[in-house]
């Protein structure tokens, strides 16, 4: 048992387990007597197995057993994990073991955001969902969240969201002499040609590709 | 100070077309709730001579003729698209009123110094490259002049390419196309009003801005006097940046079948109750009063006709989801009467005030009210999508449920509608 008695606040324990308050009061004086000589709570190197005996009059025995319950039931709500906003982590400066709480808290850096990391331009950037296999040569599987940048000039290479017969396709752009084409990335499909004068209309530049494993 | 007035072209058409490219370049309509009215055309569909708010079914041997596309109207998509086209527009100007849900106006203040034509067209190009939405800019000296020079915009009338500042005009420019536009397109004057300046020989633009503005206001009202003097470039309308707190909220809707039960009457006041319940808190008030109505399609001549109304009021005023459905629905017991086909029924709060500073009661229980309880269903619904947790009195099945026979999916707002791309 590694928790100390004068950390505990008599008040607190009332509060928390509605019982007297001077009865509370003088059960830790008694505590607080019997540890005196003999071993230390708390001193040295805490170790799981480390046990000791504390003598308690049989009539306060309940009361103990409720402030040593409350101790428990306080350190969980003293230790509550960041409630992470949505969408963010927090990133330590260090390493930081699981479950230990505050002296970590003034070493956070940032928040990290995957919003922040995929999303440059928040008004005009879109999800659509590939399907199909025309792109799996450029690592797109059917199903695959695409993440599609309305604001970017599409350049030759770039992958994009085109508009082919009035759907929406996705394919590398290229641009080469003056002739533009749109390539799938998988050898069963054949590019697709634009003629002089035929309007070839961009929507956007994929700019990532978010794949969830299945399990 | 000047001002512009950005508007979406065909807002709610654009919003289909950018998902649905098939739609560009072919006659489109989208309707209103219940597909019964047309709200938003497309300019193949104007030139075709359809009437904001006609009836669909009144179209119907017209669209089949024509090929016109009617779709339901799917405001998740246009509010989304609104708010990423408003954000967009937000960069160009500290000032911005957003007036509608496809109209802003912009401050320019501070901006006089800039190449306005060049501003607006950047602007323009913008909002249609990163989001593929036309629209129309007007640059004036007052927020009526700037929503005319919006109009001229759009209808080509003056400016280039979509803008229009009447700032470049000169004076002898300016009046000839005030002569040759309507009053009725000028903001505030509605159709009842053309009619009595027509009496008065005040039919242009350039009519009523050169009459007499104190006999107007005499003959009208203050109003019509402010018209004429913003028309005279004199600006008594300032931008309203921070939307007021709204002073009551109205929750209603017509349903998609008639209804005869009060149970299923009660499952849509909860429903109506719920969204209005949710909005009261978003903008954090409460209402001390509760208004019920429900009735029968006035445009059925030959069903029984009932429509009624009664306000509830409350012991103490709340924003709590349970305790203005339980007012609503001694309202509606009082209401209902059997043998009735019930077409729209409807809630609306009163009495709205801020929270936080009601006043207690001396000799009353303390409410029941849970706070908390509000947030989490709040917080639920906007994370998972409205209903997600909801009262039971709002029931399962709804029968009477909206008709959107065309809708389209959600298509920025919910993963499981995206885009699909091969």
């Amino acid at each position: 048992m590694a928790w100390t008695l004068s950390s505990i606040r008599a008040s607190t324990v009332a509060k928390f387990t509605r019982l007297d308050y001077w009865s509370i009061i003088q059960v830790m004086e008694k505590l607080r007597k019997s540890s005196h000589g003999g071993r230390r709570p708390g001193a040295g190197r805490p170790r799981v197995e480390t046990t000791q005996r504390v003598r308690v009059p049989e009539s306060l025995m309940n009361v103990v057993q409720t402030m040593v319950d409350a101790k428990k039931l306080k350190a969980v709500a003293l230790f509550p994990s960041p409630a992470p906003s949505r969408l963010k982590l927090p990133r330590f400066g260090h390493h930081v073991r699981a479950g230990f709480p505050s002296p970590a808290d003034d070493y956070i850096e940032a928040w990290l955001d995957l919003n922040e990391h995929l999303v440059e331009h928040r008004e005009a950037t879109f999800f659509v969902q590939a399907s199909g296999d025309s792109m799996t040569g450029a690592g797109i599987q059917e199903g695959n969240l695409l993440v599609v940048d309305r604001a970017l000039e599409p350049r030759h290479g770039d992958i994009v969201i085109a508009v082919v017969d009035g759907e929406l396709t996705v394919k590398r752009l290229e641009k080469r002499r003056g002739k533009i084409r749109l390539i799938a990335e998988n050898p069963a499909y054949a590019p697709i040609e634009f003629k002089d004068g035929q309007e070839l209309t961009i929507w956007g530049v994929v700019t990532s590709v978010i794949q969830k494993f299945k399990r | 100070m000047s001002f512009a007035l950005i508007d979406g072209n065909n807002f709610y058409v654009s919003c289909e077309r950018v998902f649905n490219p098939r739609l560009e370049g072919r006659p489109v309509v989208v309707l209103s709730n219940n597909d019964g009215c047309v709200v938003a055309r497309s300019n193949e569909v104007k030139a075709l001579g359809v009437k904001m708010g006609e009836p669909w079914f009144k179209l119907r041997d017209l669209a089949r003729r024509h090929r016109i596309i009617a779709q339901s109207s799917n405001y998740t998509l246009y509010a989304d698209m609104s708010n990423r086209m408003m954000a967009i527009l937000g960069s160009y100007s500290p000032q911005q009123e957003i007036y509608s849900i496809d109209e802003c106006f912009l401050g320019l203040d501070g901006l006089e110094h800039l190449d306005l034509m060049a501003w607006g067209q950047r602007m323009r190009q913008q909002v249609k490259h990163w989001l593929g939405l036309p629209v129309c800019v007007g640059i004036g000296a007052t927020k009526t002049l700037a929503k005319l020079a919006n109009h001229c915009a759009k209808k080509a009338l003056a400016g280039q390419d979509g803008v229009c500042d009447f700032g470049r005009l000169a004076a002898t420019e300016l009046d000839d196309l005030l002569a040759r536009i309507p009053v009725s397109e000028v903001w505030g004057v509605g159709r009842k009003l053309t009619g009595k300046l027509a009496a008065r020989n005040i039919t242009t633009v350039l009519d009523l801005r050169d009459a007499d503005a104190r006999t107007l206001r005499d003959a009208f009202s203050v109003m019509l006097e402010r018209t004429v003097q913003e028309l005279r470039g004199t600006s008594c309308m300032e931008l309203e940046e921070l939307a007021p707190a709204k002073k009551q909220i109205v929750s209603s809707r017509a349903f998609g079948a008639y209804v005869h039960t009060l149970i299923e009457l009660e499952e849509a006041v909860s429903l109506y109750m719920a969204r209005a319940a949710e909005k009261l808190r978003h903008q954090h008030s409460v209402a001390g009063a509760v208004q019920v109505f429900i009735r029968t399609n006035p445009f059925k001549d030959d069903h029984p006709q009932y429509q009624a109304g009664v306000t509830v009021p409350l012991p103490s005023p709340t924003a709590d989801t349970r305790r203005l459905t339980h007012a609503a629905l001694i309202g509606l017991k009082h209401l209902f009467k059997p043998g009735y086909a019930y077409q729209k029924a409807g809630v609306m709060l009163m009495e709205l005030r801020e929270a936080g500073h009601e006043q207690g009661m001396l000799f009353a229980e303390p409410v029941p009210d849970r706070p908390r309880l509000m947030d989490v269903i709040d917080r639920a619904n906007e994370r998972w999508g409205h209903g997600t947790l909801r009262l039971a009195s709002e029931g399962v099945d709804k029968a009477w449920h909206m008709k959107r026979g065309n809708l389209s999916p959600a298509w920025t707002t919910n993963w499981n509608e995206l885009p699909q791309v091969r």
